[in-house]
């Protein structure tokens, strides 16, 4: 049986441990407010681009001249792969998640013979794609010194992305990132962002005067579309992130207190134990006087 | 009160206002233009300028960057890129903004360049104007 002296110690040790984990779930719980408030506030400017775009590019997208982003390069041999994950860990299954359909569509492009290339945003999709993928990595965007997210970050994200169509480095776009949809549920996500596709749906009945022509708004609203999507995928990652990592605290937690139940049974099992065997040298002592 | 419209201004981190207007006045890419209620369903793309909403007496004013506008027979919403009200505009807010144009022609490629060299110039002009 172990020594009192340790099962106290440990006892102590992960008493602390659950005061650290019980404290970063309540500052995730804090976080994650604040980031579903900015993804909320963010949606309707994401929703009118859509409609209106949605809109504009049913009717152009037959054109000859509709606008390269839209019209695609007329291949879909390079695939460019902008991978978003988060800075930080012990966030559950977060970023391995999205990290692992990361991988998995990568190796299909691999095998059906495409040419795979990626950008991660975020340090841990890079350290878990690295291994695998070191070679097809061309970028990393840094965002461990970013406080708060702003719109300007997903703009210069999408400058990047834009400049390196426009240098023909790739056909097609995708960006993966996990969309929130409870604390306890995120979904990873696949989104091709170039050629954009709307959902046909969503285009309303209202005939627009266009000023100026189609194709002059489409090359306008394009790559600010891009730099909107990505923009939305991040805020979705920032709330997701928090939900999975409250929620993995949350387990944290809930698991060091079971461990501190039964640490604290054996704890005073072995005391008992103790005092017993004490009693009994002191009696069978006494008897033999 | 069908001589009010409904006129929202959203950027792409939040909704910046959210009011009821006798009319709008947009920054168009091609010109000014005055969106009252009943107008014929536009869509434009704006020029760096200020959009002001007129409500009765009160004129609320804000300098935009960018984006675009779309105008219904029940309102007008403006996408801006980025949105400040006219109050918190001073030199040096254009001046930047003026050089953030600068360097973004500098850097683009040779296509976008004519659109972009607009926009220097239309930085420009509004802060001359702001001097006046």
């Amino acid at each position: 049986m172990a020594n009192l002296k340790d099962l106290k110690t440990r006892i102590d040790s992960v008493k602390s441990t659950r005061k650290i984990t019980k404290a970063m779930q309540m500052v995730a719980a804090a976080k994650l407010r604040r980031a579903q408030e900015s993804a909320e506030a963010a949606r309707p400017y994401a929703e009118r681009m859509n409609a209106v775009l949605g809109n504009l590019a049913q009717g152009a997208a037959e054109s000859d001249n509709a606008p390269r982003l839209l019209r695609g390069t007329g291949a879909d041999k390079v695939h460019l792969l902008i991978v978003a994950t988060s800075e930080r860990g012990l966030c559950g299954g977060f970023n391995s998640s999205i990290a692992k359909l990361a991988r998995v569509h990568a190796n299909d492009l691999i095998e059906t013979g495409n040419t795979v290339k990626i950008v991660t945003i975020g340090k841990k999709g890079r350290d878990q794609l690295k291994r695998d993928f070191g070679d097809y990595m061309i970028d990393h965007v840094d965002m461990s010194e970013v406080k708060r997210l702003g719109y300007t970050h997903a703009a210069d994200i999408a400058k990047g992305v834009l400049s390196r169509f426009d240098a023909d480095e790739f056909d097609v776009a995708t960006v993966f990132y996990s969309k929130f949809i409870s604390v306890v549920v995120q979904e990873p996500t696949a989104q091709q962002l170039i050629p954009a596709s709307f959902d046909a749906q969503e285009a309303s009945s209202v005939v627009y005067d266009y000023e100026p022509d189609e194709n002059e708004i489409l090359d306008d609203l394009l790559p600010r579309s891009v730099a909107t999507q990505i923009f939305t995928a991040l805020l979705e990652n920032g709330a997701s992130e928090q939900g999975a990592r409250m929620s993995a605290m949350d387990n944290a937690t809930r698991n060091a207190g079971e461990m501190i139940d039964k640490l604290t049974i054996e704890f005073n099992r072995s005391r008992q134990a103790a005092i017993t065997n004490e009693l009994i040298e002191i009696i069978s002592g006494a008897e033999a006087l | 009160m069908a001589d009010k419209m409904q006129f929202d201004l959203v950027s792409p981190e939040r909704k910046l206002a959210s009011l009821e207007v006798d009319s709008v006045m947009i920054p168009g890419a091609e010109g000014d233009m005055v969106a009252m209620p009943n107008h014929a369903p536009v869509l434009t793309t704006l020029r760096p300028g200020y959009i002001s909403a007129t409500n009765g007496t009160e004129v609320t004013e804000y300098l935009v960057t960018g984006g675009f506008a779309e105008v219904s027979a029940t309102g007008a919403t403006v996408l801006a890129e980025q949105a400040i009200p006219k109050s918190e505009v001073t030199k040096e807010v254009l001046q930047e903004f003026l050089d953030k144009a600068k360097v973004e022609l500098e850097a683009a490629a040779e296509h976008h360049q004519s659109e972009l060299a607009r926009r220097v110039a239309e930085h420009d002009e509004l802060l001359i104007r702001h001097g006046a």
